[in-house]
């Protein structure tokens, strides 16, 4: 077996992977809180992509430098993502607190339509072409070949992330009264927790990270359309029911894993299939093992 | 409240509205031809909408909560109009002849155009009387339902191809291979709770359209199969507009079918087990009812009708290849279950005519269509998660000699 030929499927499926981890974390906290899989969270990393796009090229006719409009660009994204998440549970879940579950999700079925639909109309159907924001790094240029320094960016951002939003949940109020919410929603109201603030919270941070990875992928490959969210969120709930929906590491953990399957899967065997491929993955996860790598196995209460 | 308020709320939402449609509705950039367009009037008319919206958005919800605490004092829901009209029989029989025989004469009064218009129509009856029994009546989420009418399709398509059969033969093989689909999507989903299955389902529905793209040999890949042949009549030579009344007849006397069908089903032994099924899966089972055959079933009967409809669709259509079986068919489907009511018959028809006929007499919006379902389908959970014709739930009242003591 060729060794450099792996070592960049190896690679490839840890961008990859990193990627699907940012998305993944959306639908892993907000099940945790709300136990709702989060159908139009694939839309928000969409809208953040093309935020991203829009504002990056507007600052670039503006004359702005690249590292500006980079930093700019995905501020924006970030800021717009999370108001879109905050505005979105405000309309079509808030109102359905305690409904049956499949009323909230059919009711995120409809979300997801919307949005998709909403910035094809006032956007375009076409592919847009999307600049490459992240620049060359020359400290890596010797590198290069095996990695690149966009995907280096791609997987220290992620850590980053990840690293970050763990000490939230672990040392925060906010992380606290997170992990309070999920354990007993009506234990943490009469121990004084805002749990509406919490839900809030939770959106904002998932739909945040989202557009990251959406402003960090876009930027990879180089175009997007209004289309982009559902496979990509597809593939993000994969990973995260694959780490175990609802806990955090599980989420990195079960993109890590998705990535490399992908990118090995496609590399040695068919890339035909590779989306097939993912939704196989999928079934057999749920069927063998349905609490996922990390995920704690839920007993059922009566 | 003070009216002041309201307006000072209003004003809020619509400021916010405006901020957060900012960059995507207001500009629009394009990057081949490096110009920036920005659309100002766009801006103007997003603040004025959610300004209004945004009372009407709160009296809907004062009303849905005072409703709430209505029902929570005892008076019990209202019964809707069609309601009222199925119970009362004077009324309910000769509007069910009148019915009937307006669906008769119609295709001999409007033209070709208008009968495959409706012929459309009454497959999607099928079709959402299907997936009703899964979504509706067994409480499960399929969002892979059109795979099951993409078998039917191909069933008949393929074995046409291949073998010559015809049209009758296929119909039953059709069904048959949908509820055997079914089942093979039933077993290991058995274990799974409402929000992994719909994931599940939904990548079923995507491995079926995926596998048809890309197995050229065979499936004939994207290009699909053409000249499939109309169904036939012992041999007589119909004109194309002859065909068309026939294919709408044989529609209509399948979707009667479907519904006298459907109807026995939900007041049988194994109707009874799905409802109490979908209300409560422990319980159920603590009652002794078998879950793997009650799910099973469930399935097996919704992907027979998907089946059935998917045979039709494809002797109607003449051709066929994997991009009529989208998610978005799926999604369609499952509006027409939803918008009409989760478990109710005549809501899931009269869902699927406005959700078929709707759309094709407003051509001019076709581009707002899905984005209407979205706002549909969010609005409906809302504020009435029962569709148009909610259902009611059975109830027995015991008059026996000792009801007295009751």
């Amino acid at each position: 077996m060729d060794l450099q030929y792996f070592a960049e499927l190896f690679l490839g499926g840890l961008t990859r992977g990193s990627i699907y981890a940012l998305i993944a974390l959306g639908y892993t906290m907000v099940y945790g809180i709300i136990e709702l899989i989060n159908f139009a969270h694939g839309e928000i990393y969409m809208i953040g992509a093309f935020t991203g796009l829009i504002v990056a090229t507007v600052l670039t006719f503006a004359g702005f430098p690249t590292l500006a409009v980079l930093v700019l660009a995905s501020v924006a994204a970030v800021v717009y993502s999370s108001c879109y998440g905050f505005t979105m549970e405000k309309i079509a879940y808030k109102p359905l607190r305690g409904a049956p579950r499949l009323s909230v999700l059919i009711s995120a079925i409809g979300m997801s339509l919307f949005l998709q639909n909403y910035v094809l109309l006032a956007q375009t159907s076409d592919f847009l072409p999307f600049p490459s924001l992240v620049p060359d790094l020359a400290f890596w240029e010797p590198y290069a070949h095996i990695i690149s320094s966009q995907e280096i960016v791609i997987i220290s951002v992620t850590a980053t992330v990840m690293v970050l939003l763990n000490l939230l949940i672990k040392f925060t109020r906010m992380g606290k009264a997170m992990r309070a919410t999920s354990q007993d929603r009506e234990m943490a109201m009469l121990t004084g927790v805002d749990v509406n603030r919490v839900i809030s919270v939770t959106f904002v941070i998932g739909s945040a990270t989202a557009a990251l990875g959406a402003v960090l992928i876009a930027s990879h490959i180089g175009q997007i359309n209004f289309y982009i969210g559902f496979i990509a969120g597809i593939k993000a709930f994969v990973a995260a029911v694959l780490g175990g929906i609802g806990s955090v590491p599980g989420a990195v953990v079960g993109a890590l894993v998705l990535g490399w399957t992908e990118s090995f899967f496609t590399g040695y065997i068919s890339s035909d299939y590779e989306d097939v491929f993912a939704f196989i993955f999928l079934v057999v996860i749920l069927i063998f093992k349905p609490s996922g790598i990390l995920g704690r196995s839920e007993t059922q209460k009566v | 409240m003070t009216p002041l308020i309201e307006i000072r709320k209003s004003v809020l939402v619509s400021i916010w509205f405006m901020f957060l449609t900012f960059p995507i509705m207001v500009i629009r950039v394009n990057t081949v031809e490096n110009v920036v367009e920005w659309r100002w009037h766009n801006m103007i008319a997003i603040g004025a909408g959610s300004f209004l919206l945004s009372f009407v958005w709160r009296y809907m919800i004062r009303r849905k909560e005072q409703g709430i605490r209505r029902q929570r004092e005892g008076a019990g829901p209202r019964l809707s109009i069609f309601q009222r009209i199925g119970q009362e029989r004077r009324i309910f029989l000769p509007a069910l002849t009148l019915l009937a025989v307006a669906v008769v004469v119609f295709p001999f009064l409007v033209s070709m155009y208008q009968v495959n218009i409706m012929t459309t129509a009454f497959m999607y009856i099928m079709l959402g009387l299907g997936l009703n029994i899964v979504v509706g009546v067994a409480g499960l989420l399929d969002l892979g339902y059109v795979a099951f009418y993409a078998v039917g399709a191909y069933t008949y398509a393929l074995l046409n191809h291949h073998f010559g059969l015809n049209f009758w033969v296929c119909l039953p093989i059709g069904a048959a291979l949908g509820a055997g689909f079914g089942i093979l999507l039933g077993f290991p989903v058995l274990r799974l709770r409402g929000d992994y299955l719909a994931i599940v389902t939904l990548g079923f529905g995507e491995i079926i359209r995926l596998v048809l793209e890309n197995w050229n040999e065979f499936s004939f890949g994207p290009s699909g199969i053409s000249n499939i042949p109309r169904p036939g009549l012992f041999g007589v030579a119909f004109s194309l507009e002859a065909h068309a009344r026939y294919i709408y007849f044989i529609v209509v006397a399948l979707a009667v079918f479907t519904i006298f069908m459907v109807n026995r089903l939900q007041n049988s032994r194994i109707g009874r087990a799905w409802l109490a099924l979908r209300e409560d899966e422990i319980a159920c089972q603590a009652m002794g009812v078998d879950k793997t055959r009650t799910k099973l079933t469930a399935f097996a009967l919704g992907a027979t009708w998907a089946g059935l409809a998917g045979v039709i669709f494809a002797a109607k259509t003449t051709f066929i290849n994997p991009a009529s079986f989208t998610i978005w068919e799926s999604i369609n489907i499952l509006c027409i279950v939803v918008l009409g009511g989760m478990g109710s018959i005549t809501g899931v028809v009269l869902g699927a005519l406005v959700l078929v006929l709707l759309p094709e007499y407003l051509r001019a919006f076709a581009e707002y269509r899905i984005l209407t379902f979205g706002v549909v389908l969010v609005l409906m959970m809302v504020f009435r998660p029962g569709g148009i014709v909610s259902n009611v739930r059975r109830t027995y009242q015991f008059e026996g000699p000792d009801s007295g003591d009751k």
